[in-house]
């Protein structure tokens, strides 16, 4: 057998955000930071506001975190070329607060699979970048198969949003009572 | 159309204890395996409209009418596959500190000095056969708060795509020859020594510019895809 070993992951440190979102960091270098852009205006769909925080197992926000999230269109489709709706986004919290904010719109389910946002979270402390999805409160999630492969159902509420009318929360923790689902994809 | 399962044995543990941080926020839990569904296969794409020219040299990136201080080198190599397939096209990004380990970062509070020639920061896209090339500083060692005497050994932050969400992989970039990556809890945070080699780029003198910059090489390697049984086609995916 040929193949070749992935290479192992690191942490992305506490200055993830020098490489990632600079501005964050305090400087400005880029013409064009990627992944903080505003959705379009003349792209399709509900504009939704996503707040929340990453919370460790000590119960306190995780401030350095950063997170990128993969998303589909409002039909449930994902974009194909950089000229679509991308679909991906970075999200930075405040580094005071911990709380983070993303401004996006609400996809469509795709296939069986409710309306949902992937994450990915990187950090000083996680060794490799934790996914997880996000779910929405106000949607039909009861057939959605990655929520039901979870074997507890007191679980899976650890993937579905708070809150309604386009607003929402979603804090994550990463250890402890409330943990969230982590996929090993 | 799947990806190889990750090797979880080899990449480190969520938990590593002798990485402090690592403690509060590893999850208890074990993940939930999840054989990857479209929005894991698919993934964000970059095109030459989203960087500018220049960006990959961290020399000139963000002078300020100077040249950044330190030992000038070149970082290159091929992001591929499990399959050794090249991937193309694909956005690297790197960061790092300057050649006193003190990042331009607003929460960075050593003491070394920071560079006004140095921002520390660079990305690209791959070209057809997935090879990237950086030209930058070489990093100094730092301390930080672990145990009381801690101290980093040079390395570069290394982010990179793929052509799916779920090939997503950030990681770091040694030094060949470098002591200080045998004393290294994050390092150490990975299990197989052979797992460690991997992060450590050997010297490239092939690749120095004489007179001007050295040169290190560092392959990365993304989960390789696979079709799935009834997907397979006689030409191949």
């Amino acid at each position: 057998m040929d193949y070749l070993k992935e290479t192992p992951s690191q942490t992305a440190g506490p200055y993830v955000h020098i490489g990632l979102a600079p501005a964050a960091a305090g400087f400005d270098i880029y013409e064009h930071e990627l992944g903080f852009d505003p959705v379009p205006e003349g792209v399709p769909g509900e504009r939704i506001t996503v707040t929340g925080r990453v919370i460790d197992g000590m119960g306190a926000p995780v401030k350095d975190v950063l997170i990128e999230v993969w998303q589909a269109d409002a039909s449930g489709r994902y974009a194909d070329s950089p000229e679509d709706f991308r679909g991906w986004f970075r999200v930075v919290p405040d580094f005071e607060t911990g709380v983070f904010t993303l401004n996006t719109i609400r996809p469509g389910a795709h296939g069986r699979h409710a309306p949902h946002l992937s994450l990915w979270l990187v950090a000083r402390g996680i060794n490799v970048g934790l996914q997880t999805r996000m779910y929405f409160p106000d949607a039909d999630n009861a057939a959605d198969p990655v929520l039901n492969l979870i074997e507890q159902p007191h679980r899976r509420e650890s993937l579905i949003a708070t809150g309604e009318s386009g607003a929402y929360n979603f804090d994550i923790h990463l250890q402890g009572e409330k943990e969230t689902v982590f996929l090993d994809v | 159309m799947t990806l190889y399962q990750r090797d979880r044995t080899w990449h480190p543990p969520a938990l590593a204890p002798d990485y402090k941080t690592s403690v509060a926020r590893s999850p208890r839990q074990a993940m939930l395996s999840l054989d990857a569904t479209a929005s894991e296969l698919s993934g964000p794409r970059f095109g030459h409209g989203d960087i500018a020219p220049g960006e990959n040299d961290l020399i000139t990136n963000y002078a300020q009418g100077g040249d950044p201080v330190g030992e000038r080198i070149i970082v290159h190599g091929r992001v591929l596959d499990e399959n050794r397939r090249p991937v193309p096209h694909t956005l690297v990004e790197i960061w790092q500190a300057n050649a006193g380990g003190r990042y331009r970062h607003k929460k960075d509070q050593y003491l070394a000095a920071i560079d006004p020639n140095f921002g520390g920061c660079g990305r690209t896209l791959t070209d057809e056969n997935g090879a990237y090339a950086f030209r930058t500083i070489k990093p100094g060692a730092y301390p930080w708060r672990n145990w009381v005497n801690n101290w980093r050994p040079a390395h570069i932050h290394v982010s990179v795509f793929g052509h799916s969400f779920g090939q997503r992989l950030i990681t770091q970039m040694y030094f060949e020859g470098d002591p200080l990556i045998a004393h290294c809890p994050i390092v150490k945070s990975i299990p197989d020594p052979r797992a460690i080699e991997a992060l450590i780029a050997p010297l490239d003198l092939n690749e120095a510019k004489p007179l001007d910059c050295l040169a290190y090489r560092f392959d990365i390697v993304l989960r390789g895809r696979r079709s799935t049984f009834f997907e397979n086609r006689p030409e191949g995916n």
